[in-house]
């Protein structure tokens, strides 16, 4: 038993806290009309090398173009449901930029941006909204799990990957996305605690962007941030102005070189907004009015880099207009590699439910094919 | 006028909500959404948000939630989004939900309600289509009732909440939108009640949910070629109406089950040792199941192979030994 003299002294828990704590506000660097702000980065992070945020705005115009030709295959039938993150570009690449190619990434439905951003062909990538099998894309040689759809349950599978690295030797990371409805489920929370408890490299990212499929922030929770939800883990945490992209940049670069170094996981909070609605099949204008769409509109997260990095000259127009026409050509040949429906294999029904299919999988997949002989 | 098994769900909510302050309903976007199948639509518009209210995304709490007010003195009916998403509240629902009336022997009784939308046909992507009944069934303590008609969702689900016990309510997706004309509020059979839903003398067809609409249209079919099958709707998984099964099964002879979830030790099985139990010497064949394969719910593309539908429900009626010659199938050896 612990006796009480054992137990660290209020200030000392009191200060411990202060240094898990995320800052007041945002961390930003850009204001909305991509200008550098005063305090930029708080101070606590540095500005990302140049290279980095042109990588990252190249990846932005094709990430963005690939989501608007999501959408529109979806309105052709075309794929069966696409939850679009359009407005949620810095997220999505700069979850992406922020880990090397050995680095592990745990996304959900909404990331299917990030799978491209990660260089995961399209038409693998969209397999699953495809209505094709459920993932499309091999995790091993992408690094990359499959997208999660139980909300906040890839969380401790985050952690357990980016432990079990450590136990090898190896100095991967794991950054695991998450929505802010997702931080209320169960897993989220026992997955912070995992990490921690067992200093995981893993950065989980949440990616607020005020609603859960209908419900705002404010019924989701009462907590002062989203970001405030790490300290009673033991995980360091910080809130982020997810429509900049230099800042998320910064944040996530940070967290994960610390998580590389050994110092355990970290919990990102983005502020940012999903313009479109929850999925094709929603109708935001239930719960959201236009105007609340607009403002955040002119908060762009594309616009927003590319007004920076003109005026800093790290772009030019010539830039912008080849990063464009890249992304077109990009978006045309998703278009026509989608044209025909996917083929069917029914095999697949019984393949992979174990390494070795039983009798009974056997049995089963002859009576189907029994069947289909029968038919034709 | 016609209406939709959705809407069925709407009234019967809003009536309870009416005849009964205790009765709130809760979950994830059945506020101002109206749930994404829009069974609660308008009901905290016109019934007040402290009725029908979001709550956190978390399916655990919320069952553990309602748990705690039905505990005093409330009626709470919470939705869950999708099958698959209950499983968070696994815990909740079998440790707790289920056993508080036996653990306080008696003196705590939960009478709320879980609603979920299950089953596949919806072309939804993976864990959106799963059919889960069997989890629930195995779990003493709860009742679970799942409507196939559009009278039964309304009337299944205001005794659901009525009920002093818990009661989980499965709703067949695929059958929202199916439409009837009925003038509401309707009352059909009680819980523990079959319904025949199409006579015949030469073989029962028991089913529920999805599959009801699936064994008449393969009843439809079989009637042209000169067999009646009798198709029973379970209607209420638990309790379990054995005794109009057995009366059916003891007249036809020959009883074939049919379920969207898979086969392996699925509520089929349990339908299929019933019947043998009761019914073994008026059987002149054995009891079939057609079901789901033993898969975890397979992508849209796949999910038409994978769904019991008429054509495999005759196969079965084909293979009732009507010859005396012993099931073909069955003396075939499982391929290497
Ligand atoms: C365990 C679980 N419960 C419910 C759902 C249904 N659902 C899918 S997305 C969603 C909202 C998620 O909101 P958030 O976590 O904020 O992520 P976003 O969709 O905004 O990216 C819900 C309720 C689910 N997928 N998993
Ligand atoms: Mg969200």
């Amino acid at each position: 038993m612990t006796t009480s003299a054992e137990l660290p002294a209020a200030e000392v828990v009191g200060s411990a806290a202060a240094r898990l704590l995320p800052a007041d506000t945002p961390i930003r660097f850009l204001d909305h009309d991509g200008r550098l702000v005063p305090d930029a980065g708080h101070g606590r992070y540095a500005m990302p090398r140049t290279e980095l945020l042109t990588e990252a705005y190249r990846r932005m115009v094709l990430g963005r173009r690939f989501d608007a030709q999501a959408t529109a295959l979806t309105k052709q039938g075309r794929l069966a449901v696409y939850p679009s993150s359009r407005g949620q570009e810095a997220c999505q690449i700069g979850g992406v930029l922020a880990l090397r190619d050995t680095d592990w990434m745990f996304p959900t439905y909404r990331e299917s941006m990030a799978l491209v951003a990660r260089g995961i062909d399209p038409v693998q990538a969209l397999t699953l909204l495809r209505g094709d099998w459920h993932c499309g894309y091999d995790p091993h040689l992408t690094h990359t799990a499959p997208q999660c759809t139980p909300l906040g349950t890839h969380l401790p599978h985050a952690a357990g990957l980016a432990y079990a690295a450590r136990r090898r030797g190896e100095d991967t990371v794991a950054l695991a996305f998450v929505g802010d409805g997702g931080t209320s489920e169960g897993d989220f929370h026992e997955g912070l605690n995992f990490a921690a408890v067992f200093r995981a490299p893993v950065v989980f990212l949440v990616q607020n962007n005020r609603y859960a499929i209908s419900v705002p922030l404010v019924k989701q929770t009462a907590a002062p941030s989203l970001a405030h939800k790490g300290i009673g883990y033991g995980v360091p945490s910080e809130q982020v102005d997810g429509n900049d992209t230099v800042a998320v940049l910064a944040v996530l670069c940070a967290a994960v070189e610390r998580a590389r170094n050994g110092h355990g996981p970290f919990l990102v909070e983005a502020h940012t907004y999903r313009i479109e609605p929850h999925t094709n099949a929603d109708d935001a204008s239930r719960y959201r009015d236009a105007a609340e769409v607009a403002a955040w509109q002119r908060r762009d997260p594309v616009a927003r880099l590319e007004s920076f990095l003109l005026a800093t000259g790290a772009l030019t127009d010539e830039d912008v207009g080849a990063a464009r026409e890249h992304a077109e050509a990009y978006a045309s040949q998703l278009r026509d590699r989608l044209l025909h429906d996917p083929e069917v294999d029914t095999g697949q029904l019984f393949e992979h439910v174990f390494a070795e299919p039983t009798p009974q999988l056997r049995e089963q997949r002859r009576w189907l094919e029994e069947e289909l002989r029968g038919e034709s | 006028m016609a209406i939709t098994m959705a809407q069925a769900l709407n009234t019967a909510l809003r009536d309870a909500m009416a005849d009964d302050e205790s009765v709130v309903v809760f979950g994830e976007d059945v506020g101002p959404l109206g749930g994404v199948f829009r069974v609660t639509d308008g009901i905290a518009r016109d019934l007040g948000d402290d009725r029908c209210f979001d709550t956190p995304l978390a399916e655990s709490g919320i069952v553990g939630f309602a748990l705690g007010m039905a505990m005093n003195g409330f009626r709470p009916v919470v939705e869950i989004q999708f099958d698959a998403f209950a499983y968070p509240a696994w815990e909740q629902l079998v440790s707790h939900v289920s056993r508080m009336r036996n653990r306080s022997r008696g003196a705590v009784g939960v009478p709320l309600v879980v609603r979920i939308p299950y089953g596949g046909g919806i072309g939804g992507v993976e864990h959106h289509s799963d059919s889960s009944e069997a989890y629930y069934v195995h779990t003493p303590g709860l009742k679970v009732v799942i409507p196939a008609t559009v009278p039964d969702a309304y009337s299944l689900l205001r005794e659901a909440i009525a009920d002093p016990d818990p009661v989980i309510v499965m709703e067949p997706k695929k059958l929202y939108w199916s439409k009837a004309d009925v003038a509401l509020p309707v009352r059909t059979a009680g819980f523990g009640n079959a319904e025949v839903r199409r006579p015949g003398d030469d073989v029962t067809v028991l089913a529920y949910g999805a599959a009801v609409p699936v064994a008449l249209e393969a009843a439809e079919v079989a009637s042209d070629r000169g067999r009646e099958l009798e198709v029973l709707d379970v209607r209420t998984l638990v309790p379990f109406d054995d005794q109009t099964v057995a009366e059916s099964v003891g007249k036809t002879g020959r009883c074939v089950v049919v379920h969207e979830a898979a086969g392996f030790a699925g509520v089929g099985a349990e339908m299929v040792a019933r019947v043998q139990e009761r019914c073994f010497h008026s059987l002149h064949a054995p009891v079939l199941r057609v079901t789901g394969f033993d898969i975890p719910y397979p992508p849209p593309i796949l999910e038409r192979f994978h769904l019991p539908n008429a054509d495999r429900v005759l196969a079965a009626i084909d293979r009732l030994q009507w010859d005396d010659q012993p099931d073909p199938r069955w003396l075939t050896e499982v391929p290497a």
